[in-house]
């Protein structure tokens, strides 16, 4: 369909009176594109020293029904995990990304946690996730695709934990894409605020529409080691 | 889908008159405004980044020939391939190709305006292909056979018991007597049914808030995570999107995603926005082995230049919609096709003809209200006002209406004439008017008397009052 191409490309030029720019113009817009320019970002997270960024970002978290747990070391996630799930009644069996991120973590104190590591299915409840960064702004997990990190992990399971460092929480957005950009764009990143939810029905909100029913937070206190 | 937006004076009736939409519209006046207010007076630099997101949109309209093309060079280098659509036809038959081509029995699909614009649902279904709408507002209209009254809100003329109903005319594999009379009970049904399809399908259609021409990234924004699951799980993900949508950069789209949510549902940040790159990776373990995007022209391209040229910046928010009077009154429905309130007053007659849709740029109290929500600050009533001017220019409107337009005009450019006309008007008017000081009924004025009673005036034209205070020394 190149015809179909030419002709709106075309239509476009047309309407805007003017021909394909010129060198100089692309040569500016293609910089533009090269060294991407931060726009106003708000003060509300990034005018914060980085321990109350953390603080923000769990309040606002908190904010839109995600749950949250702080824990001084990484060896209290494995019981800060299980003890989440029996406080809800929730099965103890879970799916866990293969994520290198998460292998410092002594999931063997707690046997009764029945992990398997790999790509949640239908049948898996619970699945626990690491994630690329947390945006103070708005308490936001930023989650990116790849091999040890498939995107249905983030969405089948009902009950979704998410294991953040405390060095991983940024400001905003905009510092998210800055520690992307040092490698390479995956498939999918995923920004999630909140467990899902939809408002389709009388604009009554409830939670659980396709995705996660529920999502935790689990934040390593790691500034003192970093 | 066939448009009735000529007959959106008979759809306002029926509207009017309809106790559930009535019901469900009530609803919606109080929700949304409210959440909007709340959350733009948490961030101070709302007004600021309105600014800055309206400043983006225009820059990539001046350029959009080369963020396009920027974008189709990104996009195939990430091993996807970018379709060019001049029309609805183009677009139906480009998505049919990968269907067929990919042996696809079924598609799942996140929402998508575009394929309500090119009403592809049928189109498939004509062809053999199953489309399967996960957005639960989108399922439920899918299912009862409507087409959307909202650009984010799909169903929200509905009450839940006319969702109950269709649920249980549609599940009919699922117990009869079970209970389905709240939210919760819908929710989960819906979740658990539309789970096995997001599991079953083949292809997965979803729509795009923004394609980022830096990348070749397409992005949905969410509540429900349905565009997530469609994505992922199926073969090919096939993107629909309009030419309008890009935007440069990842910082840009995380401006124009600042004030996006807040104006649509109040919600800081929406739950999932998603970032779509290619297809899934060599090594990755799942994601969608094909990725398509599909962009659509259908006459966007020629309102580049006029003075329709602003409502490209469109986000899609809704909030418009939300904060007009008139869609407030009589909901989406009335405007007779797929994008209602005063965004769709001003898209539709672009769209389908100013023949078929020139009554929506008239249904409107220019009070404002839309374009001072508007995060892209698009001039609504001023571009509703180029359509009445266009509607006039090409004789559409009724001729009572023309004339009496080309009367009023000859006595406004004659000021003594118009002057003494209205004095004398005035003075009859008040004198018929007698005791009771109001009209039952009016010739020439019916539309307002049917209504309610036409005050009488009180015997003076307020120019006469104004030269009489003028005279006295006392007008400051």
């Amino acid at each position: 369909m190149s015809e179909a191409r030419d002709q709106i490309l075309g239509s476009i030029r047309r309407s805007l009176k003017r021909g394909p720019l010129e060198e100089t113009q692309r040569a500016g817009l293609e910089q533009r594109l090269a060294a991407p320019r931060r726009n106003l970002v708000p003060a509300r997270a990034a005018a914060l020293p980085h321990a109350a960024q953390i603080d923000l970002f769990l309040k606002m978290a908190e904010e839109v029904q995600t749950t949250v747990m702080r824990v001084a070391r990484v060896g209290d996630v494995p019981a800060a995990v299980a003890d989440y799930l029996s406080q809800r009644n929730l099965p103890s069996r879970l799916v866990m990304t293969p994520d290198p991120q998460l292998d410092d973590i002594p999931w063997g104190d707690r046997p009764m946690l029945e992990i398997r590591r790999g790509r949640a299915e239908d049948r898996d409840q619970v699945g626990v996730t690491a994630c690329f960064a947390g945006i103070a702004e708005t308490g936001t997990l930023m989650l990116v695709s790849g091999p040890e990190s498939p995107t249905r992990n983030n969405f089948l399971p009902e009950t979704h934990i998410v294991v953040v460092r405390g060095k991983q929480v940024v400001a905003s957005y905009e510092e998210g894409w800055t520690r992307l950009r040092e490698k390479a764009m995956p498939r999918t990143v995923n920004f999630i605020t909140g467990p899902s939810r939809t408002g389709d029905i009388e604009q009554r909100l409830e939670l659980g529409a396709h995705g996660p029913r529920r999502l935790h937070i689990v934040l390593i206190d790691d500034e003192a080691a970093s | 889908m066939q448009p009735t937006s000529h007959a959106f004076k008979e759809n306002a009736r029926e509207a009017l008159g309809n106790a559930n939409l009535q019901k469900a519209l009530t609803l919606m006046r109080s929700g949304f405004p409210e959440r909007r207010a709340a959350a733009i007076a948490r961030l101070p630099e709302f007004e600021a980044l309105r600014e800055e997101a309206k400043a983006i949109k225009n820059h990539v309209l001046e350029h959009l020939d080369f963020y396009l093309e920027t974008f189709e060079q990104q996009v195939t280098a990430r091993g996807g391939q970018v379709h060019w659509c001049r029309t609805p036809q183009e677009a139906r038959e480009t998505v049919l190709a990968i269907c067929r081509r990919l042996d696809a029995k079924t598609v799942t699909k996140g929402k998508t305006m575009i394929a309500e614009e090119i009403a592809l649902n049928d189109y498939l279904e004509e062809n053999g292909v199953t489309p399967v709408e996960t957005d639960l507002g989108e399922y439920i209209i899918q299912i009862r056979k409507e087409y959307p009254s909202h650009v984010i809100a799909p169903a929200i003329h509905l009450v839940k018991e006319q969702v109950a109903a269709s649920f249980r005319a549609t599940h009919t594999e699922l117990d009869p007597n079970r209970r389905l009379e709240d939210a919760p009970t819908l929710v989960a049904e819906a979740r658990a049914v539309l789970r096995q399809k997001f599991l079953a399908a083949d292809v997965g259609i979803t729509g795009a808030n923004f394609c980022i021409a830096e990348t070749g990234s397409t992005i949905i924004v969410t509540n429900e995570g349905n565009g997530d699951l469609t994505q992922t799980l199926t073969k090919a993900h096939i993107v629909l999107a309009s030419l309008e949508k890009l935007v440069p950069t990842l910082e840009d789209v995380s401006t124009i995603l600042r004030v996006l949510a807040r104006s649509a549902t109040g919600q800081e940040f929406s739950t999932y926005t998603t970032v779509s790159t290619g297809p899934r990776r060599p090594e990755d373990t799942d994601g969608p082995g094909e990725f398509h995007v599909v962009f659509l022209d259908n006459g966007r391209s020629a309102m580049l230049g006029t003075e329709f040229q602003d409502m490209l910046r469109c986000i899609r928010c809704g909030a418009c919609m939300n904060h007009c009077p008139v869609y407030a009154t009589v909901g989406g429905h009335a405007y007779g096709w797929v994008y209602p309130g005063p965004m769709g007053a001003v898209l539709t007659p672009t769209l389908v003809g100013v023949a078929e849709a020139g009554h929506l740029p008239n249904a409107s109290t220019f009070c404002g209200r839309c374009e001072s929500v508007c995060p892209m600050k698009i001039p609504l009533p001023k571009m509703m006002r180029h359509w009445r001017e266009r509607e006039f220019e090409k004789q559409l409107s009724p001729a009572a209406y023309r004339y009496g337009l080309k009367l009023w005009a000859f006595f406004a450019s004659h000021p003594p004439l118009y002057q003494a006309a209205t004095a004398l008007m005035t003075r009859l008017l008040g004198w018929f008017g007698g005791p009771r000081g109001r009209f039952r009924s009016l010739p020439l004025a019916q539309g307002w008397t049917q209504g309610r009673d036409m005050p009488a005036p009180e015997g003076r034209s307020f120019m006469s009052l104004w030269a009489e205070r003028r005279k006295n020394g006392d007008a400051a």
